[in-house]
């Protein structure tokens, strides 16, 4: 018994030795960059890069096989520390991003069509004959985004949609991917208006089934005095490259299925200063009717009807308009 | 060298580690979706189980039958052969940079891989001296790594193939197993000894 305990105990020191030597003496220098780098990096393992986890990236970035702002998640702050660490410029990852849920069918919105009670997965309620809510495009409701989003800014709300908390979400798209009905999309920070309806059944259709989906009217693509709003298979999408952010398509939307976040009392007002020569082209092209005026004489805004659209400012030929 | 002969066939036919013994059937099965990876893995298994083959012999001979603590076989080799794999890995890794990223992850894999220990103990229990014991090793490793890479051929096909929803994934992976065991069935029958004239 002495004897076999103690072979096993010295054969494993002896063993244990001779990699501690090994360690040592076959050491392959690491570049140091890359746990710099890996410490840098958010930590949460999400492949949103398209690597392996954050060690994958930091070793791609080290090898230069990745950008310095590979990170979507970081974003820009930590592209910056990244270059920092590299020696070179960071560049931009591009507009900041968010996660969005493109659905307003709650409880109180939409229509079940059937009580739904299995496993508490989005998709396993989708295979039962796509879900319980009569809209077969509506967000299903179980929490699957707020399961898998590794940062917690996920929650389901009192009436069975996800809220993201815009302060925590990365945009990694975690939830786009694992959403059954692709019902989270990524969309600008900065962008300020949406429209919450996924839904491209026809309007009569829509209306049995939900009280906020959209119609595919198409009175929010008249208003809009950039044509940034495009009616397709029976959805209305916003262009973001276009939108002025005037927040006149959500006003007008009879469905109410626009969100917009544009605030009239914050937004600049036009004003029109005393070059103006009275041409009348502001006053044709503002699409609330603001700008009133006699031909060849100062015209003067409306403050109430003023949406801050910018469209006078633009055409104006004198420069005779500014934003206050 | 006719005795040789018999031990190195035997293994890599009549008793082929993966579909008579069955043993290694977890990297069998897991290595398997491509024959790139799963000679990759064939390779890094000969390696290991060779010179795993011949560092338990050493040790059952010099330490375990000198000091007649047989009992302590299983935990010994687990100890040696955890102690190998993590040695090649360093020595590789240092000397060899290409081999080692070439083996990648399997060389750590095969710490736990059973194969590695089920040749240790067949050697022991079948009595081989330590170049039996080394040859047998070798050709244990060849047949895993030959019925490995054909199983990745045949993985290779049926991804493109059209399967029955019921059965895609593991399921046609195991019946197609089976199917590789029953062929090989077909060597239990050849008579080594005789026909290397033993």
């Amino acid at each position: 018994m002495v004897a076999a305990v103690l072979s096993l105990a010295i054969a494993g020191l002896a063993l244990g030795a001779i990699l501690a030597i090994a360690a040592k003496k076959f050491a392959v220098e690491v570049d140091e960059r890359v746990p710099k780098i890996r410490e840098v990096l958010p930590g949460a393992n999400c492949g949103a890069c398209g690597y392996p986890g954050c060690d994958g990236l930091a070793a791609a970035i080290v090898a230069g096989s990745a950008p310095v702002n590979a990170c979507p998640v970081g974003g820009n702050p930590v592209a910056e520390q990244i270059a920092a660490i590299m020696g070179v410029e960071a560049g931009s990852t591009g507009e900041p991003k968010v996660a969005k849920v493109i659905c307003q069918g709650d409880q109180s919105n939409a229509v079940f069509r059937s009580e739904y009670d299995g496993p508490m997965s989005c998709k396993a309620a989708t295979m039962l004959g796509g879900g319980p809510k009569g809209c077969s495009y509506a967000c299903v409701g179980l929490g699957t985004c707020a399961q898998v989003c590794p940062f917690g800014a996920i929650t389901m709300s009192d009436k069975g949609l996800p809220v993201i908390d815009g302060e925590l979400c990365t945009a990694c798209g975690k939830c786009v991917e694992a959403c059954p009905k692709k019902v989270i999309e990524l969309v600008n920070r900065s962008q300020p208006v949406w429209i919450l309806c996924n839904s491209q059944a026809k309007g009569a259709e829509v209306r049995k089934v939900c009280k906020v989906g959209c119609i595919a009217c198409g009175i929010c693509a008249k208003v809009c005095p950039v044509d940034a709003i495009e009616v397709k298979n029976n959805l209305a999408k916003i262009d973001p490259a276009k939108c002025i952010k005037c927040g006149l398509c959500a006003q007008k939307c009879p469905m109410h299925t626009i969100e917009s976040h544009v605030k009239g009392e914050d937004k600049k007002k036009a004003n029109i200063t005393d070059e103006c020569i009275g041409c009348t082209l502001c006053a044709k092209n503002c699409p609330v009717q603001a700008i009133s005026g006699e031909v060849k004489q100062k015209h003067v805004v409306d403050q109430e009807k003023c949406i801050g659209c910018e469209l006078c400012v633009q055409k104006c030929p004198k420069k005779a308009i500014n934003m206050q | 060298m006719a005795r040789l002969l018999v031990i190195f066939f035997s293994a890599i036919l009549i008793n082929n580690f993966v579909v008579s013994r069955f043993l290694g059937i977890c990297p069998f099965l897991g290595v398997s979706k491509q024959v790139e990876t799963a000679t990759g893995m064939g390779m890094a298994v000969t390696f290991v189980m060779t010179v795993a083959s011949a560092i338990c012999w050493l040790f059952q001979r010099f330490l375990l039958d000198a000091l007649n603590i047989g009992f302590m076989q299983t935990t010994l080799y687990i100890l040696v052969i955890a102690f190998l794999v993590q040695l090649v890995e360093m020595v590789l890794q240092k000397t060899s940079p290409a081999l080692y990223q070439a083996l990648g992850i399997y060389l750590p894999l095969i710490t736990t891989n059973c194969a590695v220990l089920g040749v240790a103990l067949i050697n022991f229990n079948e009595g081989y001296n330590f170049i039996e014991a080394v040859v047998n090793g070798f050709a244990a490793a060849l047949g895993f790594s030959i019925v490995i890479i054909i199983f990745a051929g045949i993985r290779e096909r049926m991804a493109i193939a059209e399967i029955p929803k019921s059965l895609q994934g593991f399921s046609i992976a195991l019946l197609t197993a089976s199917l590789l065991s029953i062929s090989f069935f077909g060597f239990q029958g050849f008579n080594l000894a005789k026909i290397f004239g033993l």
